[in-house]
């Protein structure tokens, strides 16, 4: 089918190989995938921050610019989640309601990128092949603000060659949070150090996620630890196949 | 956007609402407690898996939370009505009804109450909104001292300590230190008291006797009081605070108006969701109730004093008024992660955690606890946990937008706000956009690969203990238009 796709502002920034990655997996599988240019950031993290105001026109934005799409793909449940439960509440909060009543239907149109493959393309197999170690941790919205369940890990299952590890105390958070990050960083440091020492008891050599924020924080300690773990978002993992062995 | 304006908030310079520094600086420093952090740990991890499993094995607990929040929602949507007839049966019965509009007016009444029986000294059931008010060091200005009878509150009182839980007030002490206490500051205690639990709860139990058998005025708060028959509910796991509410002559309760249900119907749903989300018990072990004055039986003098202090102005807003449902069970003080490894202290008010976070802020106005919506992540664990259903993360994100809102009053913005104001600008256009990410590629100057390591104020807070990524030679964009041939021309 024809996807468009959501690349999110930290991916299209910092993290291109996760819209690249996504792009080839979601074209692998058989889709055409549009990138419509006029694309820029969600608001997450302007709405988080309590400037709901300046969110106002990203959120404007979003919603013009897919406006036209039958099915958006994101690869953050972070964003999918700000789109579904944050666009309309804020444009009704300032007042827009003509703007909260067209982010209700983008939003549900919208997706993240496990829930696409398994609710709207029917596929847990994506034909994926990756010889590592990898242990998966679920993002907290893509738990509770969106709850996509175990659809990442139905996924991550069916990826040949994988050595899928439990996490301990998985769905606790990171410590990211957005701007709660650099406001509470000591905090937030805090959870990040658990968090690592759960994965490093794994023994992974990967450490995946639905979102490339938790990643960058989960990411940048480790790398400051020089653990010798490193991240994968979770398209990159599904995109991963084998030479000469495409389905 | 609805205005907060003309609604009193809780007064400064009374009571416990407002911490004495913002929350991150009082977070560091219970960050660096290791005895703490490790209570912290031990306790929230035991509480959290007992709730779980006593969840669980309810087949309807979804149904109950969903009655729950039902039921809140439509008492605090006719509030008015319900206290009205709240205190009609009340008084009706035998009982006398005060209406307290703050801290200072409840402290009035009740040393007022006090003194009018000439008694020097109170037993006290467990009460997080005596504590709101600072009832105890009113009374003490009166020349009356107050004794805490809830085995946690005591070692808090007996340390000249702040509660730092809602049902576990002494979570951050352990008992090495609560033999110290003791020792150091109960009344008659054997000198040879051992840290061992039975011999702390056996010195507890001695002294509390002595102070149960002479009191002639007991105060309580109350967890539920019933619209329909004007009775009022304190659950309880010692029995201590059925001593306070049976033995006096004299039984005050001041309550949040907010704690009104209408009927015993709801007393029901209450009653199982409780217990289970704040000890993760089926039950607890002591519900007390009263109705008023009952001949030959119990206190002679029944008071309830009805506490605004913030609660009307938190009940103007639309959006925050949810905060009102609280039932204070703790749930989302036991799987927050911010919590757990910070405790209660560190938020400065009496109302800890993710629920403090949002009512303390609510009850004393936004501008007076600033820093305690963005004490939370965002992660949403509040919210999956709350019987009432309480969209914690939501809440926090409208206070957030509150606060931005109240501090646009002033000029010049901080640089908090012209970073946020120039970011939206760049990012509200794609071609703007575009020049933005080609700006921060400028860091390939310093860097091509590998990580940073160290960046300026305010992103220094991250690189403090996080790498951060070196930007790409390609942004994503740059790489679709690269290798796409119709960009975005596609129907």
């Amino acid at each position: 089918m024809r996807v468009a796709l959501f690349v999110t502002c930290l991916a299209d920034t910092l993290y291109p190989q996760v819209g690249q990655a996504t792009v080839r997996l979601l074209e692998r599988l058989g889709h055409q995938v549009r990138f419509p240019s006029g694309q820029t950031c969600c608001g997450q993290m302007h709405v988080n921050t309590g400037y709901q105001r300046e969110a106002l026109p990203l959120i404007r934005r979003y919603v013009d610019t897919f406006a036209d799409c039958a099915a958006v793909v994101v690869p953050s449940a972070s964003c999918a989640g700000s789109i579904r439960h944050q666009h309309a509440t804020v444009a009704r909060r300032l007042g827009d309601h003509e703007l909260a009543g067209r982010a209700e239907e983008v939003a549900r149109r919208t997706y993240e990128l496990s829930e696409f493959l398994v609710d709207v393309a029917g596929i847990d197999d994506v034909g994926a092949y990756y010889p590592h170690r990898v242990a998966y941790h679920p993002t907290c919205h893509s738990l509770r603000m969106i709850g996509v369940g175990d659809k990442p890990l139905r996924l991550l299952r069916q990826v040949a060659g994988i050595d899928l590890v439990e996490l301990a105390d998985a769905e606790a958070c990171c410590g990211f949070g957005g701007t709660f990050a650099i406001k509470n960083a000591d905090v937030s440091t805090a959870m990040l150090a658990d968090k690592m020492r759960h994965i490093l008891a794994t023994k992974a050599e990967v450490i995946t996620a639905g979102d490339s924020s938790c990643l960058m924080h989960i990411g940048g300690g480790l790398s400051r630890l020089r653990a010798g773990v490193r991240t994968a978002h979770l398209a990159e993992i599904l995109e991963s196949a084998r030479q000469g062995n495409q389905p | 956007v609805t205005t907060f304006l003309g609604m009193p908030t809780a007064p400064r310079g009374v009571g416990h609402l407002r911490g004495s520094e913002p929350f991150p600086a009082a977070a560091r420093r219970s960050l660096a407690d290791a005895q703490l952090r490790r209570n912290l740990a031990k306790a929230t991890s035991t509480i959290r898996a007992k709730r779980a499993k006593v969840t669980a094995e309810l087949p309807d607990w979804e149904e109950l939370r969903e009655a729950g929040r039902a039921i809140k929602a439509r008492t605090i949507a006719h509030l008015d009505r319900y206290l009205e007839q709240l205190e009609a049966e009340f008084t009706s019965r035998g009982g006398i009804v005060h209406w307290a509009a703050d801290a200072r007016e409840a402290n009035r009444i009740a040393v007022e109450l006090v003194q009018a029986t000439s008694a020097a000294e109170v037993v006290k059931v467990k009460s997080i909104v005596t504590d709101e008010i600072g009832l105890n060091e009113a009374l003490a200005a009166a020349g009356i001292s107050a004794i805490e009878t809830d085995l946690a509150e005591l070692i808090v009182q007996l340390g000249h300590d702040r509660p730092s839980h809602f049902l576990v007030p002494a979570i951050h002490r352990n008992r090495a230190e609560i033999r110290d206490i003791f020792l150091r500051a109960m009344d008659g205690v054997d000198p040879g008291l051992t840290d061992q639990p039975a011999d702390l709860a056996g010195a507890a139990r001695q002294y509390l006797r002595r102070k149960f058998l002479a009191a002639r005025v007991g105060i309580s708060g109350a967890n539920f009081a019933i619209a329909q028959t004007g009775t009022l509910c304190v659950v309880e796991s010692e029995g201590n605070g059925r001593m306070c509410l049976t033995l006096p002559d004299t039984l005050i309760t001041i309550m949040g108006i907010e704690k009104v249900i209408p009927t015993w119907d709801d007393l029901g749903v209450f009653l199982q969701l409780l217990p289970r989300s704040a000890t993760g018990e089926r039950m607890n072990p002591y519900t007390s109730m009263w109705t008023g004055v009952s001949p030959g039986d119990g206190p002679r003098q029944v008071h309830l004093i009805l506490l605004d202090n913030g609660r009307t102005a938190a009940l103007a807003d639309e959006v925050g008024r949810q905060a009102l449902h609280c039932i204070r069970c703790s749930a989302c003080l036991n799987v927050c992660p911010v919590y757990e490894r910070v405790g209660g202290h560190a938020y400065g008010s009496v109302y800890p955690g993710p629920i403090g976070a949002v009512l303390s802020p609510m009850l004393t106005g936004i501008e007076d606890n600033a820093s305690l919506p963005y004490a939370s992540s965002l992660c949403g664990a509040c919210y999956e946990a709350c019987p009432v259903k309480i969209d914690i993360p939501a809440l926090l994100v409208h206070l957030r937008a509150r606060h931005v809102e109240e501090a646009r009053r002033h000029w010049p913005p901080g640089p908090e706000a012209i970073t946020m104001s120039m970011a939206a600008w760049a990012m509200a256009d794609p071609t703007r956009f575009r020049s933005a990410q080609a700006v921060g590629r400028l860091a390939r100057v310093l860097r091509r690969r590998g990580t940073i390591t160290s960046l300026p104020p305010p992103l220094a807070a991250w690189t403090r203990a996080r790498d951060a990524p070196v930007p790409p030679a390609e942004t994503f964009r740059r790489w679709w238009n690269r290798t796409h041939e119709d960009p975005d021309d596609l129907p």
